[in-house]
C-alpha cells in the first residue's frame, strides 16, 4: 500500500434523517499535497472528515486512507487529526494530553519524551507543558490540538478549521507549520472557510456546497479566467469591431479588457493590435481572487 | 492494551476531579461518627446490656450503616458512569481519542473498568475500616465481612453498567436520573416481593422476582444484608416465619449461585449492549 494515494473517496455520502449532509464525494488526494476543503458553514466539510476517520458511518459510497478502508482501525494508524469543536481533558496537563495520545497512537514509549517536547516546541507551548489544560485559552487549546495531531510523524494530517481560535500571529505560525509538513512530504487535508488561509498554503482545492462538490482543481486552474487586460494606444476607431473576433471587448480608460479569450490566442491578439497600428504597453491575464471565485461558484450552485 | 489506557485515564479523572477524595473524606467522617455511636449504644440503657442484646442491636445498626455504603456506592457509580461516554461526546473529548486506532469496545470497556477499579479502591478500605472500628469499639465482627464487600461492590457494578449503557445514548443528567429511578424501582420491587412472600400473594411475589431479574441491584443488597446478619437473628427470624421477608433490611439466606451467575451474566450483557450501542453511535 506504499503507493496508495493519501485519501480516496468514491461517492461518499451521509444522510442525517432528511438532511443530505454529504452527497457523493469523489476525490483522490495524492501524497504530499496540501489540500484545501472549502465550503460555507453546513456544506458538509466536517461530516466528510468524520467519515474519513470513522467517527461517523457513511450512508453510501466508500473510501480509503493510505490504502486502508475508512472506518477500520488500521486506517487511523498514520493519521493526525485536529477536530473543529473539541476539548481536551481539563484535568490533564499539556504534557499528559500529549503522552496519552502517544500511547493511543501506538508510539514507542522510548520516543515519547522527544515527541512531546518537539510537539510543544512546534506549537510554541514549551513553557506551558506542565499547566493543566483547564487553564488554557481557546487559542492555546487549538495550538495543543495541533501538537497532538503532529505526534508520531503522521503521513496524513486532517485539520478541521485549525485557526478558528487563533490570533494573526497564531494563524501565521499554523501556515508555517503546514508548509513545513508539505516539505516533509506529509499530506495535509485542510478543512476551512478562511479563503485567504487556503489560498496561501494549498496546492489543490475542492469546494463543496450543500454536500456536493461544485469545483475541484489546483488553485491556478480554479482562479485562471478567460479574461486579459491590455494597455494600448494608437488603435484606429474601428479596431474594436475587428478585435471582437477574439472575445467580448470592454474599454476601461486606457485599458482594453477582453473576456472569453483562450489563453493560447493572446499572442495572436497582440499581433493583430500591432498590425492595426496599435502600441501595446502591457498585457495582463486577469486572475480572480479565491473569494470572488468562491462566491461566484456558490451563486451558481 | 488500550482498555487499560482508558481505565487509567478514568481513574485519574476521578482523582483529579476530587470525586474520589470527597467521597473518601465524607466516608471517613461517617466511620468516625458511627464508631463513636457504637461505643455509646452499650451505655445508653438503664441497665447494662447482655452480650446477646449487644449483638442484636449492633448487628442491626451495622446493617443500616451497610445500607449507607450500598447506596453511596450505587449512587457514585451512577454519577460516575452516566456522563462518562455522553460527556466525552458532548465536550468533543471523544473526537480526538476515537480518531486514534482504538476500537469503540476498548473505549467503553476502559471506562467501565476505570469506574469499577475506583469502586473497589473506595469500597475495600472504607468498609474494612468500618468493620475494624466496630470490632475495636464493641468487639463485634459480622459473620461474612468479605461477602458483604463483594455484594455491595457487585451492586455498584450493576448500577455502573446500567448507567454506562444509558450514557451511550442519553445525556449525563438524563441517564443518571433514569438509572437512579430504576435503582429505586429495583429496591421497591424487592420490598414488594418480600411483602408478597410474607402475605403469600403470588402477584406481589412475581413483581419482586421480575424486578430482581431485570435489575439485580436489590438482590445484591439482600446478599450484603445476609452477610451482616448474625446467626442468632436469622434463627429467631426463621421461627417467626415468612413475616420477616417484608423487611428490606433483613435476609435469612444468601443469593443462590444461579442468581449470582444471572447477575454476572447481566453485567456482561449490559456491557455488550453498551459496546454495541456506542459502536453504532456517531460522535
Amino acid at each position: 500500500m506504499i503507493d496508495a494515494p493519501a485519501i480516496v473517496t468514491r461517492d461518499l455520502a451521509k444522510r442525517y434523517g432528511t438532511i443530505q449532509a454529504l452527497a457523493g464525494l469523489t476525490m483522490t488526494i495524492p501524497r504530499g499535497a496540501v489540500f484545501g476543503f472549502l465550503g460555507p458553514n453546513g456544506a458538509g466539510k466536517t461530516t466528510a472528515v468524520k467519515l474519513l476517520l470513522g467517527l461517523a458511518s457513511p450512508s453510501g459510497g466508500s473510501g480509503e486512507i493510505l490504502g486502508q478502508p475508512i472506518g477500520e482501525r488500521s486506517s487511523r494508524r498514520r493519521v493526525g487529526y485536529l477536530p473543529e469543536l473539541f476539548r481536551y481533558q481539563s484535568w490533564l496537563t499539556a504534557r499528559e494530553v500529549l503522552a496519552l495520545h502517544c500511547e493511543l497512537a501506538g508510539i514507542d514509549r522510548a520516543a515519547w519524551q522527544r515527541e512531546i517536547e518537539d510537539a510543544l516546541a512546534v506549537v510554541d507551548l514549551s513553557d506551558r507543558g506542565s499547566t493543566r489544560v483547564g487553564g488554557f485559552s481557546k487559542g492555546m487549546q487549538q495550538r495543543l490540538g495541533l501538537g497532538v495531531a503532529l505526534l508520531g510523524s503522521p503521513e496524513v494530517v486532517l485539520l478541521d478549521e485549525p485557526t478558528s481560535a487563533l490570533d494573526p500571529v497564531g494563524r501565521h505560525d499554523v501556515r508555517e507549520i503546514i508548509r513545513t509538513l508539505r516539505e516533509r512530504g506529509v499530506t495535509v487535508f485542510l478543512n476551512s472557510h478562511l479563503l485567504s488561509e487556503v489560498e496561501q498554503v494549498c496546492d489543490r482545492v475542492i469546494i463543496v456546497d450543500h454536500g456536493k462538490v461544485i469545483a475541484d482543481g489546483t488553485l491556478d486552474e480554479l482562479l485562471r479566467t478567460d479574461t486579459v487586460r491590455l494597455r494600448v494606444d494608437g488603435l484606429p476607431r474601428d479596431a474594436t469591431a475587428r478585435l471582437a473576433a477574439f472575445g467580448k471587448i470592454v474599454e476601461e480608460g486606457e485599458w482594453l479588457v477582453l473576456r472569453g479569450i483562450d489563453a493560447a490566442r493572446v499572442p495572436d491578439l497582440v499581433a493583430e493590435i500591432v498590425r492595426l497600428g496599435g502600441r501595446v504597453y502591457a498585457v495582463e491575464p486577469r486572475h480572480e481572487s479565491l473569494e470572488d471565485r468562491f462566491l461566484r461558484l456558490l451563486e451558481g450552485a | 492494551m488500550l482498555i487499560l489506557t482508558i481505565a487509567r485515564l478514568t481513574v485519574l479523572e476521578m482523582l483529579r476531579r476530587k470525586l474520589f477524595l470527597v467521597l473518601l473524606g465524607l466516608t471517613l467522617l461517617v466511620v468516625a461518627f458511627t464508631s463513636w455511636g457504637f461505643g455509646q449504644i452499650t451505655t445508653i440503657g438503664t441497665r447494662p446490656m447482655t452480650r446477646v442484646e449487644q449483638v442484636a442491636v449492633v448487628s442491626q445498626l451495622l446493617i443500616l450503616v451497610g445500607f449507607m455504603f450500598s447506596f453511596t456506592l450505587a449512587f457514585s457509580a451512577v454519577f460516575a458512569g452516566a456522563p462518562s461516554l455522553s460527556g466525552d461526546v458532548e465536550s468533543g473529548t471523544a473526537l480526538a481519542i476515537l480518531a486514534r486506532p482504538i476500537s469503540r469496545a476498548e473505549f467503553v470497556l476502559g471506562k467501565w473498568l476505570g469506574v469499577v477499579i475506583t469502586i473497589l479502591v473506595y469500597a475495600l478500605p472504607t468498609t474494612a475500616l468500618q468493620l475494624f472500628m466496630v470490632d475495636r469499639v464493641v468487639q463485634y465482627v459480622p459473620p461474612h465481612p468479605l461477602e458483604f464487600v463483594a455484594f455491595i461492590a457487585l451492586e455498584g457494578t450493576v448500577a455502573l453498567t446500567l448507567a454506562l449503557a444509558l450514557s451511550t445514548r442519553l445525556a449525563g443528567m438524563v441517564g443518571g436520573v433514569v438509572a437512579l429511578i430504576l435503582w429505586g424501582v429495583g429496591w421497591i420491587g424487592g420490598i414488594v416481593g418480600g411483602v408478597g412472600l410474607a402475605l403469600d400473594n403470588a402477584t406481589a411475589m412475581h413483581v419482586g422476582t421480575a424486578t430482581r431479574l431485570l435489575l439485580p441491584t436489590d438482590g445484591m443488597w439482600r446478599g450484603a444484608v445476609w452477610a451482616l446478619e448474625p446467626a442468632t437473628i436469622i434463627g429467631a427470624a426463621r421461627q417467626a416465619g415468612a413475616a420477616t421477608a417484608g423487611n428490606p433490611f433483613f435476609a435469612a439466606d444468601p443469593p443462590d449461585p444461579a442468581y449470582l451467575a444471572w447477575t454476572i451474566g447481566w453485567i456482561a450483557v449490559g456491557l455488550g449492549v453498551a459496546i454495541w450501542s456506542f459502536t453504532h453511535r456517531e460522535v
